[in-house]
């Protein structure tokens, strides 16, 4: 009974403008997605088939997936991006949780001095370091490096800023509770006060990992040897090479493309989430 | 010795040397890897040096030599264009959606997410997409789509005209979804209560729209509009994978900033010209954050 009255309601709630409201959002969502779509599509397609528009193959090849395995290093670029931005996204957790929460939950002489100077980084663009890191990148060897791609984003004022944020509303008696008990500081923050900041560090994992995942500008620079390329560099490599054949293209974009799109599926609720909380408190 | 030194402390001081010691490592890190490159970028701006040679102190000729470059303007305003019209459009189209999308339950999540979606997209990726979507017939399906309804060929990246605005349609289309959660969010924070009261003296939807819902966002406009307006001034990614004929082009119609920076530097070593030019976009970005501090001040008022 209960059921059939709310649908009743619901269809009460049903008018034409509504209905229109949503057909539209509808249709708007479609549109969004199209690009992604038609790489996709088209990345099953043979060579003959992309001029036209049709939206399944006729007949879907794995063919373009092959080559760009054999043909190109994708495979290398892949995992030295997935090894990049892990091993980023791993320091920015550590180290900007660590700062936010000395940052918040310690008393000291200078600390506001330290908080400021950590915020005024964020004034200062990364277009403007890019020119001094690549001459210190030059004088200690670490062009074409692992730790030369890494180490500019090891860690961030955003991050500290959001984390200060979080620990600042935890109780402070339950840290004094844990250090009458005779916890040291260290497991105090790693064992009580980092559990309980679960959801902004997921954020900040995404963000990151997404940032460094996508990041285009200092890999190009410090990058030249195509062994160590990240993937938006060996992306932006197929200039002139694969150019004409626009399904290669399209596949090595769809695998560049993938994995984040299929962490959204299985994270979705944690991103909104995140961006949600980051977007507040920013 | 170092213990009994450890034990005479107060609990205060042993609290300030831990806190020391856990910001020891990253003090060195904002040291070495943020102020003095920061420095350095000034520094650098007021040398002639060319990668291999010494520098040699050159006063303000760097400035004075870019304001004098006309490709400098060209840039210059292609910067600006990127940021005033795509920030209105961006804002916007996700205004209007992130508005209608907050009142229909069915699907809601899922339309949600297929706006977002774009967002999480790598943009020198989705550069081959719409540089292929670009192309003349017959492989590009834009133009194959104008055919349809019997409107001529658009050259999209190859004009002087239309290049700019091709390679601005895929930053807009890539953000809308961050600024609909967004806004979204900001509309759910309105308290329930300022729409009943609303009803209940019989406002129309517009009115509430207009007396209600829009300065109630104020600040989550003004969070969104500076995010975006500095994201389209250091435009890269796009232009650099779409523009025809070289990066920029064609022309310089489509070069900004980041992108001549990126010439000057690393084609062409011109360091202490680089420099200056970085200095200068963090002036411009630095000027649109005092504009947010000037915009939002009402709101630290009130706090």
């Amino acid at each position: 009974m209960k059921k059939n009255d709310q649908i009743i309601e619901r269809l009460e709630h049903l008018n034409p403008s509504k209905i229109l409201t949503w057909t539209l959002l509808f249709i708007g969502s479609i549109v969004m997605v199209t690009p992604i779509i038609f790489m996709v599509s088209t990345s099953f397609k043979t060579g003959q088939e992309v001029y036209t528009l049709s939206l399944f193959p006729k007949s879907p090849t794995f063919e373009n997936y092959i080559f760009i395995l054999k043909e190109s290093k994708f495979l290398i670029w892949l995992l030295n991006s997935l090894w990049v931005a892990s091993f980023s996204t791993a320091s920015v957790l550590f180290f900007d949780s660590l700062v936010g929460y000395t940052l918040a939950k310690f008393k000291f002489r200078g600390r506001e001095i330290v908080f400021v100077a950590i915020l005024s980084t964020l004034m200062i663009p990364t277009e403007m370091l890019i020119i001094p890191w690549y001459m210190m990148s030059r004088e200690f060897g670490w062009i074409d490096t692992y730790w030369g791609i890494a180490f500019p984003g090891l860690m961030t004022g955003f991050g500290t800023f959001l984390m200060r944020q979080f620990f600042l509303t935890l109780p402070d008696e339950l840290i004094e509770a844990a250090r009458i008990d005779g916890w040291s500081e260290f497991a105090i923050w790693w064992k009580i006060a980092m559990p309980l900041v679960i959801p902004a560090l997921s954020a900040l994992a995404i963000f990151h990992f997404l940032g460094n995942w996508t990041a285009f500008l200092w890999p190009l620079i410090i990058v030249n040897d195509p062994d160590m390329y990240t993937i938006p560099v060996g992306l932006a490599s197929f200039n002139g090479e694969f150019q004409m054949d626009w399904e290669i293209v399209m596949t090595a974009s769809c695998l560049a493309t993938i994995p984040t799109l299929f962490v959204f599926i299985f994270l979705q609720k944690y991103i909104i989430k995140g961006i949600m909380l980051a977007g507040l408190k920013g | 010795m170092i213990k009994s030194f450890w034990e005479n402390l107060t609990i205060n001081q042993k609290l300030a040397i831990t806190a020391w010691f856990f910001l020891a490592v990253p003090i060195i890190f904002y040291v070495t890897i943020r102020f003095y490159p920061t420095f350095e970028a000034f520094y650098v701006s007021f040398m002639k040096w060319n990668l291999l040679g010494t520098q040699k102190y050159i006063g303000f000729k760097n400035f004075s030599r870019i304001f004098g470059d006309e490709d400098f303007w060209i840039v210059f305003w292609n910067t600006i264009k990127y940021a005033i019209i795509g920030v209105p459009i961006s804002l916007l189209i996700s205004f209007t959606v992130a508005y209608y999308l907050n009142e229909i339950r069915f699907g809601h999540q899922t339309i949600r997410a297929l706006y977002f979606i774009p967002f999480l997209t790598t943009a020198v990726a989705m550069a081959w997409v719409w540089r292929w979507f670009y192309q003349p017939m017959p492989i590009g399906y834009f133009n194959i789509i104008l055919s349809w309804f019997g409107i001529e060929q658009q050259p999209f990246l190859r004009s002087v005209e239309q290049g700019l605005y091709s390679i601005m349609a895929p930053a807009v289309w890539a953000g809308l979804g961050f600024q609909i959660v967004i806004f979204i969010a900001g509309l759910r924070a309105i308290p329930k209560s300022h729409f009943e009261a609303a009803e209940i003296d019989g406002a129309g939807r517009f009115q509430i729209l207009r007396e209600i819902i829009l300065p109630a966002l104020k600040p989550t406009t003004v969070f969104l509009v500076i995010i975006s307006t500095i994201g389209f001034l250091r435009i890269f990614d796009q232009v650099y994978n779409m523009s025809a004929d070289s990066a920029g082009g064609p022309l310089n119609s489509t070069k900004p900033l980041v992108l001549m920076i990126y010439e000057y530097a690393f084609d062409m070593y011109k360091l202490g010209r680089a420099s200056a030019l970085t200095v200068i976009l963090f002036l411009l970005l630095l000027f649109v954050s005092l504009l947010q501090l000037w915009l939002a001040r009402d709101q630290y008022e009130k706090k």
